[in-house]
């Protein structure tokens, strides 16, 4: 049924390759934000990019850089916030979710409505990604993995329990920083692939999916991994062959996974 | 000189006194006993210790080291928290968990000796959560001797547990304050583990009502009576509430 060459064609590579980049990474950093119980911090970060991503528009300013700035500003203060004030993060959240749209419909509708640049923001344009697009992608997911490699059991000490990664001497407040960067970097670089409301899914659901095996961490990961580049492949596939949207066919399969690792566990392995 | 000292801390929470002046001294290889009633300061009193809380007037030394100055002393103390922190679906098996401490450049070997030491070895690959609650607490034991501790601080650590497990468990803190001179500090609202294992007890509701030797406190019906009727005034005042 495929035909061989599909994998010839540039756009066809270039989809894969920044795919596949962006299941690797999303899926890492999601990881620990499922186990921080913060799921939601990605939806959040990614309606911010929204917003910043109006702001550049408006301004006639490359809007990747007005988003990445608004993003990381902004969640970095509600960050600060939620430490002070010990406010409950699912309310930090809904106010980041409403702020970022807030400002990005302000916007929009000051520009006279979406542009398609705006549109492609917001759901995805995976077969569209040029090699220009690659660089940031690949420096982006360089970052991320790699500070995630250097940082990765201080993280996990954090998620599993903050106040004794204090006591052991990790500076806790700084990591959650810099991981709130990384968290918005990696969706700020991913939104153009799967669209800022789409994100979260290649951030939450292969995570979730993998926890209801009830393995040890790097097992969790591993099947994680395989989950997200497994739907991004495929997605990127059946999009082509089919002519329909590689976001929504990537979050579909990645649903799917879970219902049937969920069927899986609760009928066959329990 | 003391192992620590805790010289007239006080500390206040939105205005309503937690600990009143509260003074005592540990000395090296103590097996302290803290005992007092619910809401009577003994957790703001470790996280004081732990540095956790910064604001409270007075001064904690560890090793005659002021600890607001000294924060890498902290890396010598293991700290068990109540048991209803851990998150029982965690990914992480008890390796993984006990590992988090370890620090960078030290042999994985050294985890698993204490794993045995534990009697946690043949559960090495288990999840944290398929574990029970007393095997539980013995992995946070685990994850805290990885950095070679001089101190364990342990927040009633034996509320859920069954007697038996609780046996194993106190038996465990007991090898360890003997063999490998650590020096335990925790607190509890069994009198009968108190007077069974520690060799020193310390009576606290806000202020210090007593701190000295075991056989002092349990041999005086007046210290028994004033413990007894301290929880009784917090559990009259909650109802009040």
């Amino acid at each position: 049924m495929f035909e061989v060459d599909i994998f010839s064609y540039g756009f066809i590579q270039r989809a894969l390759f920044s795919g596949l980049i962006i299941a690797i990474t999303c899926t890492v950093i999601g990881l620990f934000l499922v186990l921080k119980r913060q799921s939601l911090f990605g939806d959040a970060i990614s309606h911010m990019a929204f917003g910043g991503i109006a702001i550049g528009t408006f301004l006639n300013i490359y809007p990747v850089w007005t988003a990445m700035g608004f993003s990381i500003v902004t969640a970095l203060a509600i960050a600060k916030m939620r430490q002070s004030t010990k406010l409950p993060s699912d309310s930090m959240v809904a106010i980041m979710l409403s702020l970022g749209l807030g400002v990005g419909v302000t916007l929009v509708s000051l520009s006279n409505g979406f542009s398609v640049d705006l549109f492609s923001f917001l759901f995805g344009s995976i077969l569209l990604v040029s090699v220009q697009d690659l660089y940031p992608i690949i420096i982006v997911a360089i970052i991320v993995v790699s500070m995630i490699i250097v940082y990765y059991k201080k993280f996990l000490y954090i998620a599993f329990d903050e106040e004794q990664a204090k006591i052991s001497g990790i500076d806790v407040e700084k990591l959650n920083y810099l991981f709130t960067i990384l968290v918005a970097i990696t969706i700020i670089v991913s939104m153009k692939l799967v669209g800022i409301l789409l994100i979260s899914s290649l951030i939450v659901i292969p995570n979730v999916t993998a926890l209801l095996f009830n393995q040890g961490f790097k097992k969790t990961l591993l099947i994680s991994l395989s989950l997200s580049t497994f739907s991004v492949f495929a997605g990127v596939i059946l999009s082509y062959y089919y002519n329909l949207a590689p976001s929504g066919i990537i979050v579909l399969l990645s649903a799917s996974g879970f219902i049937l690792a969920y069927v899986l566990k609760t009928s066959i392995l329990k | 000189m003391p192992l620590v000292s805790v010289q007239s801390v006080s500390y206040k929470y939105n205005s309503e006194s937690v600990l009143e002046n509260v003074s005592f001294d540990i000395e090296e290889g103590d097996f302290l006993g803290i005992i007092g009633p619910n809401g009577a300061g003994k957790t703001t009193l470790f996280h004081c210790m732990l540095g956790l809380l910064n604001s409270y007037s007075g001064r904690i030394t560890i090793l005659n080291q002021d600890i607001k100055k000294y924060k890498k002393i902290f890396k010598k103390i293991g700290y068990i928290p109540q048991k209803k922190s851990i998150d029982q679906k965690f990914p992480l098996t008890v390796e993984e968990l006990v590992s988090l401490s370890l620090p960078r450049n030290t042999s994985k070997n050294i985890v698993l000796e204490i794993l045995k030491q534990v009697r946690l070895f043949t559960m090495k690959d288990k999840i944290i959560g398929q574990l029970s609650g007393g095997q539980q607490q013995r992995v946070l034991i685990a994850k805290a001797l990885v950095n070679n501790p001089i101190i364990l601080i342990l927040d009633e650590p034996t509320n859920e547990l069954d007697p038996k497990s609780q046996n194993d468990f106190y038996s465990l803190l007991k090898e360890l304050n003997e063999k490998n001179k650590i020096t335990i500090i925790w607190s509890s609202h069994d009198m009968d583990a108190v007077n069974k294992y520690a060799n020193k007890v310390s009576c606290i509701n806000k202020r210090m009502f007593f701190h000295g030797d075991k056989g002092e406190f349990f041999s005086s019906e007046d210290n028994i009576k004033n413990y007894s009727e301290s929880t009784m005034q917090i559990h009259m005042h909650s109802h009040d509430l």
